[in-house]
């Protein structure tokens, strides 16, 4: 095993015990906190892929505004402070069958797809071309109308946010 | 090229390492003499009353639901940066037409009132 | 010869030294790199904390003159031993943590907040050949960083359990989250300009230093950087008046030190930064030829900016939370983005090949665009809403001689 074979399955592992804590983990605080780990683990993974650009872009947006905004909102609920509801319930037993047998149908349906046993590209020596990128963000026959769509969903966004927002504030 | 995130990584540790060494040993050298009255929360003097929890008001949110929207756009906007010079005057018109979109919701947040702090 | 080259680049000479010196003991090429990286990262490291007492320094001995006083001058000639002494102080004092608190957060945030400043240093080129990594992604990166210091303010409000720790510590989010916009927007200029995202590649960029291109995006770096890091004007996250000192009530000892180391050695890293960004580094006369001399030209410039910080720190009172977003959110934000938006356009407009007439073009935008914004800030000003004054009869004293004989007293 190579050492970044070793150290692709550190920290995969780190990342679904950090994911499966998140979902399991009484106090809401807590479960953001297991949740920025995930979050650091998805920035290695993409490091290790060789790209630097996206793996800051995950740092800064994903770490830097989106768990913070998670912060904010587990603070504002008030069941938050309490950790006294049970995290399962009775049932548990014919959820746990059933979400195995979800993974074992999927992964069977996808193994047939020649997709699912490719290997990663390598990147270029000097890392990903962050010139061709952003000019194929502005290209007339590149990503130019995603790229203005995305400005407008972002738009739509901060204005349905707001409206929601706000409009508690009023009553 | 891994290289590169390999020296980031080290770093990160040994920055994380460095403080946590000095914190230990700022341990060990000071007195520890626990003491009920040392450890109770400090509110001016008086006991503290009720859970700590207080309720915190809307705008938080609201703050940092903009900063995520900017952020994102200013993310999508490096890559243009970077290709800047090697652009024609159509691309800035591109990219110029972005910034004017979001400047029309900040502007829309701000006659909302979404931007007052109180 | 070889002690010539010790002494034009001392660190680049050790390292090719030490990297002869392993190979020659059969050290394979992998592990090679990675001991000198070991090496190299610990000593940048142990090197930033080490600085930052030379800056405790330094500050007390400034704001000290700027109070028409003598700073600390009794330990050590002219006081130099006072850090010494401060560190031996708080070393030894008790750490005490408080009911209930969140061990895991509680104990961490002191840790991550000096590991987030002391990280930016990983990036910085010191001079051309000594640099710790070139990440060519150096400007997100730093925006990155500061993203996992406000985890850490978090982090400390949360496992105090108090409930005024937890409120300065939201507040000090909501301001630090809100002054990142108009940096990460400010910053696309120099990056525009230089065509690259890497620290070292925008220094090298820089025939004409940068603050000369765009002076107003420098402005904005300047101001909303002095933010992120909490020093007056913007200094309510830790100001002793302010909700019981802040988020970091419930600190002792050591933990408590270390929200001000990484202040102090923050307040540098800025200087370093806009020394980068927009003074031209590591640039001076004969660097090529003598590398080691860009670290003086470094050390200097950020030093200027560190001074001009601390100038307004001992000048300036500090803002009320809501002036604070409302200058970042009404005046910085729709500043940058039209700066954005013009020097993009003008710059593609006027030809490249006339250098001077475009460094004087982007200036003189530069200036104008400053000074229309405080001319519709003076008016938004003059005009803002003020309340209503109805004018009713008040009850002027007034003295008249003829009503001297109705006072009590009065000589008759």
């Amino acid at each position: 095993m190579t050492i970044m074979q070793i150290i692709f399955l550190i920290t995969a592992s780190v990342t679904l015990f950090a994911a499966l804590m998140v979902v399991s983990t009484r106090k809401m605080m807590h479960a953001a906190m297991w949740l920025i780990l995930v979050l650091f683990g998805v920035t290695i993974t993409f490091a290790l892929l060789e790209t630097r650009f996206f793996a800051i872009v995950q740092l800064v947006i994903y770490i830097g505004a989106i768990a913070i905004l998670i912060i904010f909102a587990v603070m504002l609920t008030r069941r938050s402070m309490n950790a006294d509801v049970p995290q399962v319930n009775r049932n548990w037993w014919l959820v746990m069958v059933s979400s195995l047998a979800l993974f074992v149908g999927l992964v069977t349906v996808m193994s047939v797809w020649e997709g699912f046993f490719v290997t990663a590209r390598t990147a270029p020596p000097g890392g990903e071309n962050l010139v061709q990128l952003g000019t194929a963000l502005v290209d007339p026959n590149g990503f130019v109308l995603p790229f203005e769509v995305a400005s407008l969903v972002l738009l739509a966004a901060m204005v349905g946010a707001i409206y929601v927002a706000a409009e508690r504030k009023e009553k | 090229m891994l290289s590169d995130w390999l020296y980031v990584g080290i770093f990160l540790v040994i920055a994380t390492f460095l403080p946590f060494v000095a914190i230990t040993l700022a341990g060990i050298l000071g007195p520890k003499k626990p003491n009920r009255l040392k450890s109770t929360i400090y509110e001016c003097g008086i006991e503290t009353v009720g859970e700590t929890w207080v309720q915190f008001r809307a705008q938080y949110y609201i703050f940092a639901l903009v900063f995520v929207v900017f952020d994102v756009e200013t993310v999508l906007l490096y890559p243009w940066a970077v290709a800047y010079n090697q652009l024609g005057l159509f691309a800035v018109a591109e990219a110029v037409l972005f910034v004017l979109i979001l400047f029309a919701a900040l502007v829309y947040a701000w006659r909302k009132g979404a931007l007052r702090w109180f | 010869m070889g002690f010539i080259q010790f002494l034009i680049d001392p660190v680049t000479f050790i390292a090719r030294w030490l990297q002869m010196l392993l190979a020659g003991w059969g050290v394979p090429a992998g592990w090679t790199q990675f001991i000198l990286f070991v090496l190299g990262a610990g000593a940048l490291g142990t090197g930033a904390l080490m600085f930052t007492i030379a800056l405790i320094w330094f500050e007390r001995k400034l704001i000290g003159r700027f109070q028409d006083r003598f700073g600390p001058n009794r330990v050590g000639p002219w006081g130099i031993f006072q850090p010494f002494a401060d560190m031996g102080k708080i070393f030894t004092k008790e750490y005490i943590t408080p009911d209930g608190a969140d061990p895991v957060p509680f104990y961490l945030a002191p840790i991550l907040v000096v590991m987030s400043v002391v990280s930016l240093w990983a990036v910085i080129p010191f001079t051309l050949t000594v640099v710790g990594v070139e990440l060519n992604v150096g400007v997100l990166y730093i925006i990155g960083i500061g993203g996992i210091g406000e985890l850490a303010i978090i982090f400390a409000g949360w496992g105090s359990n108090n409930k005024y720790a937890m409120l300065a510590a939201f507040r000090a989010l909501a301001q630090l989250i809100s002054y990142e916009v108009p940096m990460v927007i400010a910053l696309l200029v120099p990056v525009m300009f230089a065509g690259k995202m890497g620290l070292n590649d925008i220094a090298r960029a820089q025939d004409i230093w940068y603050i000369v291109l765009c002076p107003l995006a420098a402005l904005i770096f300047f101001i909303t950087s002095t933010a992120e890091n909490g020093r007056t004007p913007f200094d309510l996250l830790e100001a002793d008046s302010e909700l019981v000192a802040g988020f970091n009530i419930e600190y002792s000892g050591l933990r408590f030190g270390f929200y001000y180391v990484a202040d102090f050695l923050h307040a540098f890293t800025i200087g370093l930064l806009f020394a980068i960004l927009f003074l031209g580094g590591w640039r001076g006369p004969f660097v090529e030829q003598v590398p080691v001399l860009g670290v003086f030209y470094l050390f200097a410039k950020a030093g200027i900016v560190y001074f001009i910080g601390n100038w307004m720190r001992a000048s300036l009172p500090r803002f009320r939370i809501d002036q604070m977003m409302d200058i970042n959110w009404k005046i910085l934000t729709p500043t940058a983005l039209v700066l954005v938006m013009l020097t993009a356009v003008v710059d593609k407009l006027i030809a490249s090949e006339l250098l001077y007439l475009q460094a004087a073009v982007l200036f003189v935008l530069n200036v104008v665009l400053l000074v229309v914004i405080g001319k519709v800030i003076d008016w938004y000003w003059a005009h803002r809403p003020r309340p209503k004054v109805v004018a009713t009869p008040r009850p002027v004293a007034r003295y008249e001689r003829s009503s001297a004989q109705s006072h009590p007293g009065a000589g008759q």
